[in-house]
C-alpha cells in the first residue's frame, strides 16, 4: 500500500520537471523517508518502476550522494561536523563525548537500532561551531559538556514514542 | 556598525519572513520596477552596479546574464538555476540570507528570470539545509497566493550531500538526474546548460543583491564598496574568534578590523597565526599579511589569494599547519567526484603524504613530493576541486615551510599533541578505503 502511494507521489514530483530523470533524486529522498531513513533494495525497484529507470541506475545515483543511506540507520542520526572551523572549536571533543554517551564509535549504528553516530563534512554553520545535526536539524555552539544533556534529551524523546 | 546593509536591509537584525512585513519594508517594488523595464534595461542596471558573483568566482552578474541568447536567437526554453548548494568550508552566508530575507531572494529570482527571459527557475538547495528549504517553500507559497510569480515557475530542488554540486556544471548534471560530475566547457551553460538549453547559474547572495541593485539603482549601488569590488558583502567569520557569524560589510573593509573589532578578536587572548580569507580553497595568509589586507578583490589578489566566497577563517597559534593541511585535504579527497584522475588520486596522495609528515615518518624528499603532487593536479582537471586542495596545501607549505621542515627534522609534530586540530576525525577516515597507504611507498629518490 505504501508502494502505490509512493508511486503516486513520485508522479507528482515528475510533473515539476521537463525531464522525468530529474525526479530521481527527490524520488529517492521520498523513498528513503518511507523506508525509515535508508534505501533497501526494494526502494530502488519502486523508484525505478515509477520513473521508467532501472534499479541499478537509481543505485548509481544514491551511491554518489552522502545523504542517501545504503544500510539501515539508527532511529536517531547524530552527525558531528569536523571540518576546519568546527575542529578549531573542539569538534573532536564533541565526537568523543557522543561516543562515550552513546557507547558507539563514529560511523557505527547501535545494535538496538536506536542511534547512528557519524562525523560529516562542513554543514555550513562554521561561525556557530561546533555544529551537530540531529536528524538533519542543526544545533549550534555545541560543546563537549553539552553532550550528556543532549543525549539524555534524545533518549527521553525516544521513550515517549512519537504517537 | 554604521555600515549600510543592503542584502539584510530592513531586517533590524531579525528576519523578514512574513510577506506583509516584507512588503511594508518596500518588498516587491524592485520586481515591479524591473518588470516595467525591458530585459536589456535590467541587465544595464546590473552592469552599472558592477555587481560580481558572490559564489566565489566573482564573475560580473550583468555580463553573465547578457551571455544568455535572446529567445528569438535560440528558440529553446531558457532557465535560471540558482546555486543554493553552499558548502565551501567556512561559508554559511547563503543560509542566513534564505532564513532572514527569503522574499528578497525569491524576488531576485523573478527579476533575474525577467532579465534572461526565462519562465523556469530551479533553486538547487543543499540537502543539509532543511529549515532553509522549509522557509523558502513557505515563502514561495505566500508569493503564489499573492500571484506574484506571473507566468514563472520556481522549483525548489534539494541536493543530497555533495560539495561538487556547487560547481555549476556538476549542479546541472545533478539537477538533470545524474551523478554530480562536472562537464567539459565549452559549451558554457549560457548556451547549453540545463537540458542543453540557455541557462544562467547564479549564487543566492548575487540574486538577493540583484533585487537591491534594481531597488537602489545600479549607479547608487556602485558607490558602495571600492573600485573593482562594489557594494557590500556578507562575510562569514569563523575559527578562533570570539564572535563568529555573518556580517554584511562594504567591500574594502580591513580584514584585521573584521577579526578584532567586529569579531571581538582571538579567543583567550591568543595570537593570530594565519587567516584563510575566502573559503578553504583559497591561499592562506600569514598574520602579518592579514594585517595589511582589505576585503576586496584587488587587495586579496595582490596578496596572491582570492576573496572567494568571503569566508574568513581565523586560526590562532595553537594550530599545526600540517594538521590543517591534512584536514583540508581529507575534505577534498572525500568530495572528489572521481571523474578526473589527477583529482581523484592526487587528493588522496596529498592527505597521505601530509599524514606521513605529521606522524614523523617523512624524509626530506616527501616535502618535494608533496609539492610535486600539487603541481600534477593543478590545471589538469575539468573543475577546480582538485586545484583547490593543491592551492591550499601548497600555500601552507610555502608560507609555513619552517614548521613543515621541523616536522621532518624532529620526526613529528613540534606542537607535541597540543595542536587545536589534534586527533580530529574526518568522515573520509571513518571509511575503510584509507587502507591503501600509497605514500608509504619509498619516495622517489631526489
Amino acid at each position: 500500500m505504501a508502494e502505490s502511494a509512493l508511486y503516486e507521489r513520485i508522479q507528482g514530483i515528475r510533473r515539476r520537471y521537463p525531464s522525468s530523470l530529474s525526479a530521481v533524486m527527490p524520488a529517492l529522498q521520498l523513498a528513503q523517508a518511507e523506508h525509515g531513513g535508508w534505501l533497501p533494495p526494494e526502494a530502488f525497484r519502486e523508484v525505478a518502476d515509477a520513473l521508467d529507470l532501472t534499479p541499478a541506475y537509481c543505485l548509481s545515483i544514491a551511491s554518489f550522494y552522502d545523504m542517501f543511506r545504503l544500510e539501515p540507520a539508527g532511529e536517531t542520526v547524530v552527525e558531528v561536523c569536523t571540518n576546519v572551523s568546527c575542529a578549531l572549536a573542539g569538534a573532536q571533543q564533541v565526537v568523543e563525548a557522543f561516543e562515550e554517551e552513546l557507547g558507539l564509535q563514529a560511523g557505527e549504528t547501535a545494535e538496538d537500532g536506536s542511534f547512528t553516530l557519524r562525523t560529516v563534512e562542513c554543514l555550513g554553520g562554521c561561525g556557530w561551531a561546533t555544529i551537530v545535526a540531529i536528524d538533519n536539524r542543526h544545533r549550534l555552539h555545541v560543546q563537549a559538556s553539552d553532550v550528556p544533556g543532549i543525549v539524555a534529551e534524545l533518549r527521553g524523546e525516544g521513550g515517549d514514542g512519537d504517537a | 556598525m554604521a555600515t549600510p546593509e543592503v542584502v539584510f536591509a530592513g531586517t533590524n537584525g531579525g528576519a523578514l519572513t512574513d510577506i506583509a512585513d516584507y512588503e511594508a519594508a518596500g518588498g516587491f517594488t524592485a520586481l515591479a520596477k524591473a518588470r516595467a523595464m525591458t530585459p536589456d534595461e535590467v541587465i544595464a542596471q546590473l552592469n552599472d552596479s558592477q555587481l560580481r558573483g558572490r559564489g566565489g568566482a566573482f564573475f560580473p552578474t550583468g555580463r553573465k546574464w547578457s551571455f544568455v541568447p535572446k529567445p528569438d536567437k535560440l528558440p529553446k526554453p531558457h532557465y535560471l538555476v540558482v546555486n543554493a548548494d553552499e558548502s565551501e568550508p567556512g561559508t554559511f552566508k547563503d543560509r542566513e540570507i534564505m532564513l532572514r530575507v527569503p522574499f528578497r531572494f525569491l524576488e531576485g529570482c523573478l527579476i533575474a528570470a525577467h532579465a534572461i527571459e526565462s519562465k523556469h527557475v530551479f533553486v538547487y538547495i543543499r540537502g543539509e539545509y532543511e529549515r532553509e528549504f522549509e522557509v523558502l517553500r513557505d515563502s514561495l507559497d505566500a508569493m503564489r497566493k499573492q500571484k506574484l510569480l506571473g507566468s514563472v515557475t520556481i522549483v525548489l530542488h534539494r541536493g543530497a550531500g555533495a560539495y561538487i554540486c556547487g560547481e555549476e556544471t556538476a549542479l546541472l548534471e545533478s539537477l538533470e538526474g545524474r551523478r554530480g560530475q562536472p562537464r567539459t566547457k565549452p559549451p558554457f551553460p549560457a548556451i547549453a546548460g540545463l537540458y542543453a538549453a540557455p541557462t544562467a547559474v547564479n549564487n543566492v547572495e548575487s540574486i538577493a543583491t540583484a533585487t537591491q541593485v534594481i531597488a537602489l539603482g545600479g549607479d547608487a549601488y556602485a558607490k558602495l564598496g571600492v573600485e573593482n569590488s562594489t557594494g557590500t558583502r556578507v562575510f562569514s567569520l569563523s575559527g578562533d574568534v570570539v564572535n563568529g557569524g555573518n556580517y554584511e560589510l562594504p567591500h574594502g573593509f580591513p580584514l584585521k578590523d573584521l577579526i578584532y573589532d567586529v569579531g571581538g578578536g582571538i579567543a583567550g587572548g591568543r595570537k593570530l597565526k594565519a587567516v584563510i580569507p575566502g573559503g578553504s580553497s583559497t591561499v592562506i595568509l600569514t598574520a602579518e599579511e592579514a594585517e595589511r589586507a582589505t576585503l576586496d578583490f584587488d587587495s586579496l589578489t595582490s596578496l596572491g589569494t582570492a576573496i572567494g566566497s568571503a569566508a574568513v577563517i581565523a586560526i590562532d597559534d595553537r594550530c599545526c599547519m600540517v594538521q590543517l593541511g591534512i584536514r583540508v585535504s581529507q575534505f577534498y579527497e572525500h568530495e572528489s567526484c572521481g571523474k578526473c584522475t589527477p583529482c581523484r588520486v592526487g587528493t588522496h596522495w596529498l592527505t597521505q603524504i601530509l599524514q606521513k609528515i605529521e606522524d614523523g615518518r617523512a624524509a626530506q624528499p616527501d616535502l618535494d613530493l608533496l609539492l610535486d603532487v600539487c603541481d600534477r593536479i593543478l590545471g589538469k582537471c575539468l573543475c577546480p576541486l582538485g586545484d583547490s586542495d593543491a592551492i591550499a596545501v601548497a600555500s601552507y607549505v610555502n608560507k609555513f615551510r619552517t614548521e613543515f621542515q621541523e616536522h621532518i627534522d624532529r620526526g613529528g609534530c613540534p606542537l607535541g599533541g597540543g595542536s587545536s586540530l589534534e586527533g580530529i576525525l574526518a568522515p573520509v577516515a571513518m571509511h575503510a578505503h584509507t587502507e591503501h597507504p600509497v605514500a608509504d611507498r619509498e619516495a622517489v629518490p631526489a
